[in-house]
């Protein structure tokens, strides 16, 4: 049973195993002259983006898409919410419209398991509030897998404003799944102490380059600050202290990559140079968006 | 005069060191007798053959939401949902609408109670103007109408020289003053309780250290004023053990614990529903051992609700925006047996005392015990009786539990008020 995709924590190995090889299938669609398949012919996504969101919500939409399914997309404002409706009664009513599949955004953590107990339609949570991101951490595998061939034993660093990262939290999830070495690395506010307690193979550390040494996955996080309700540090300390720049990559090994789940703030997060560099898959990660988020809509409405 | 016998009951009363099979006789409203194979002919007869005996329980923090939320509860339906829990006295907190910190709103809280409520009902007082934190409400007035503590419940006094010059007015007229200990810089924006659950998540945390700086600036201010001072739903390790510190050194400091903090813990609760969120936050597991060993070894006092009701539609939106509370008057004594008595952590005489005895003592109430003379407010349980909760038949207007089709084993089953049954389980159903 496949009912939705609500977050990584609760999904069986073998099952995220299944997408990102059927991701792999999918890779190649776009080098094909015909780009659109029919597996989801006559199926509807709705596309329900309470949160802004350019690539997420385009990348879900593209990927309905080539295989052929019509999709529709609803942002907050414009719609029934901004008229003060409650979110209950929004999928109630989108509900009653019989789509196949709902992908939701929300800034609310836990908002689209609220309604997946309410709805009986499938839900794919397309990031809720500073919860989970669980399409990001499949497409991120699929970028790891694509370089490495292997999750298992790699030492990944995570760095950033962990404590509102749901692109963190789902990766850490999926990536103890398959025997990583976790760092979290933040300033020691953003870096809540029991994060070590969410799942095998975890450890933090507030020292930069501390993460980054033997790293063979450099995961920067883009800072949050639409979530941040105080100031924990002067912007300025943050990024004297947590921006990626290459002289850190050469305490990684040599053949390590860069991931930044975007959208990049150049000399903030990463520095220019990190971006543009060799090591830097950012671009892959938005290609294989697509290819997993089409073995995700294929899982639940081919069923 | 109307007559009562409750015959052959096991009578527990720790006000009179009672626990043993007796008859209770009950004229005109009051208590006549307690006495075994007492000889009231003529009198209406209860056979409480296998049953318990006990005064009538006091609920000393309820939200009844009236005046001003009566579409969430009213003073008739908390009124019903506490009887039906096994409760003769509640307390109302004062966060209604106006809020209660006049004698106006205190009378006009007693008279709707006297036409509508099948129980007693008790306000408790504002301590500051509109619960507003910046000047004391008018605490000798709101007591000539009939309150028997202040508190700014469901906010917490933040003022510091407030809260002392509060001690000092509510000492002088001997009412306790009840703190909702929470520290609102710590627990700023909150939604759950700060830990690994909060993490895991994504939800923003209530932490520990929020109530606990409060509840020991508190002891702090009691030994200054001497008052009597009472922490509101205590559900930290460390608030505990400084109860505990402060009773060792004789302050008139009491505390008292809802049933949902010691039932359960952050770990329990369903992700993201809006029946498990309520301040304080449900703690983790090492803060529901405390308050549970405080309630056995009397360093927390007794059991009160905090039974807070909600309209439906206030609880059915995402977690963040969901309001804070639960009900529990209907399921308070069930999980009481379940987590205190059934697993002999308490006795029946020690379950009276924090349901009945202590809560009446605190507030100065003619009520939580059987002398000759007392009241005829009487609780009547049944150890053995299994019964199941349906939120869909309770008495309250709101369904905001998390208790929705628990099982409990001993229960009550009677509920009488000044000697007239205002709830009985074999004709509830």
């Amino acid at each position: 049973m496949f009912a939705g995709l609500l977050g990584i924590e609760g999904l069986d190995r073998r099952v995220i195993e299944a997408i990102l090889d059927r991701a792999k299938d999918f890779q190649a669609v776009p080098g094909q002259p015909l780009k659109r398949l029919d597996a989801l012919r006559g199926r509807m996504m709705v596309n329900l983006f309470f949160e802004a969101s350019t690539r997420t919500r385009t990348s879900f939409e593209i990927a309905a898409k080539r295989l052929g399914a019509d999709t529709i997309s609803i942002t907050a404002a414009g719609s029934s919410v901004s008229k003060g409706e409650s979110l209950v009664d929004t999928l109630n009513t989108l509900g009653a419209m019989h789509p196949d599949v709902i992908v939701m955004r929300h800034a609310a953590s836990g908002a689209p398991h609220f309604l997946a107990r309410h709805l009986p339609v499938p839900i794919v949570n397309a990031g809720d509030g500073t919860h989970e991101h669980p399409t990001q951490a499949l497409l991120d595998a699929r970028t790891i897998l694509d370089r490495t061939g292997k999750l298992e034993g790699l030492h990944v660093a995570i760095i950033g404003d962990i404590a509102h990262s749901r692109v963190a939290r789902s990766n850490v999830h999926l990536l103890s799944k398959f025997g990583a070495k976790i760092v979290l690395c933040g300033p020691a506010s953003l870096l809540p102490k029991q994060l070590a307690e969410m799942a095998p193979g975890v450890t933090l550390t507030t020292d930069m380059k501390q993460a980054i040494k033997g790293a063979d996955v450099v995961m920067m996080l883009r800072v949050q600050l639409e979530r941040i309700h105080e100031p924990a540090s002067p912007a300025g300390e943050y990024f004297a202290f947590y921006g990626l720049r290459l002289e850190h990559l050469q305490l990684a090994r040599p053949d390590a990559i860069v991931m930044h789940p975007g959208p990049i703030n150049r000399g903030r997060e990463l520095s220019s140079e990190v971006a543009d560099s060799q090591r830097s898959v950012i671009l892959n990660q938005v290609e294989n968006g697509i290819a997993v988020r089409m073995a995700v809509l294929e899982r639940i409405l081919s069923q | 005069m109307r007559e009562l016998l409750i015959r052959n009951g096991r009578v527990v009363d720790p006000s009179t060191q009672r626990d043993g099979i007796a008859d209770v006789f009950i004229r005109g409203g009051n208590i006549v007798a307690v006495a075994p194979n007492f000889d009231a002919a003529g009198a209406k007869v209860f056979d409480a053959s296998g049953l318990v005996v006990a005064p009538g329980f006091v609920d000393m923090h309820v939200h009844l939401r009236e005046p001003g939320f009566e579409y969430a509860e009213t003073i008739e339906s908390g009124a019903k949902a506490a009887a039906a829990g096994g409760f003769t006295t509640i307390c109302a907190m004062p966060n209604t609408s106006p809020v209660n910190d006049s004698a106006t709103v205190t009378s006009y809280i007693v008279e709707r109670a006297r036409r509508h409520a099948i129980v007693k009902v008790l306000p408790i007082g504002a301590i500051t103007k509109n619960s507003a934190g910046e000047e004391l409400a008018g605490i000798g007035s709101m007591k000539n109408a009939g309150i028997v503590a202040i508190s700014d419940d469901g906010k917490p006094v933040m003022n510091a020289r407030l809260m002392r010059r509060a001690m000092e007015v509510a000492g002088s007229l001997g009412l306790p003053v009840i703190n909702h200990c929470e520290d609102l810089t710590l627990s700023a924006g909150g939604d759950m309780h700060e830990g690994a659950e909060s993490v895991r998540l994504g939800l923003r945390g209530i932490p520990s250290c929020s109530e606990d700086v409060m509840v020991a600036r508190d002891i702090l201010l009691a030994e200054v004023t001497g008052a009597h001072y009472h922490v509101a739903h205590i559900s930290t390790h460390h608030s505990v053990q400084m109860v505990g510190f402060a009773k060792s050194r004789g302050l008139a400091v009491t505390c008292e614990a809802t049933p949902h903090h010691f039932a359960l813990s952050d770990r329990r609760m369903i992700p993201y529903d809006s029946n498990y969120k309520m301040k304080p936050p449900l703690r983790g597991t090492s803060d529901a051992e405390m308050v549970l060993d405080g309630l056995a070894n009397g360093t927390v006092d007794a059991i009160a609700t905090d039974h807070a009701p909600h309209a439906g539609s206030e609880k059915m939106q995402e977690f963040e925006r969901c309001p804070f509370g639960v009900i529990g008057l209907e399921t308070a004594i069930g999980l009481a047996f379940r987590d205190l008595v059934h697993p002999g952590k308490i006795g029946l005489s020690r379950l009276v005392e924090l349901f009945s005895t202590a809560p009446a003592r605190i507030l100065k109430l003619n009520a939580g015990t059987l002398r000759p003379g007392a009241p005829a407010d009487l609780t009547i349980l049944d150890t053995g009786r299994e019964w199941t909760y349906d939120v869909n038949k309770s008495f309250s207007k709101s369904r905001n539990s998390p208790f929705d089709g628990e099982r409990f084993k001993g229960g009550p089953v009677a509920t009488i008020v000044n000697g007239a049954f205002v709830w009985r389980a074999d004709s509830a159903a």
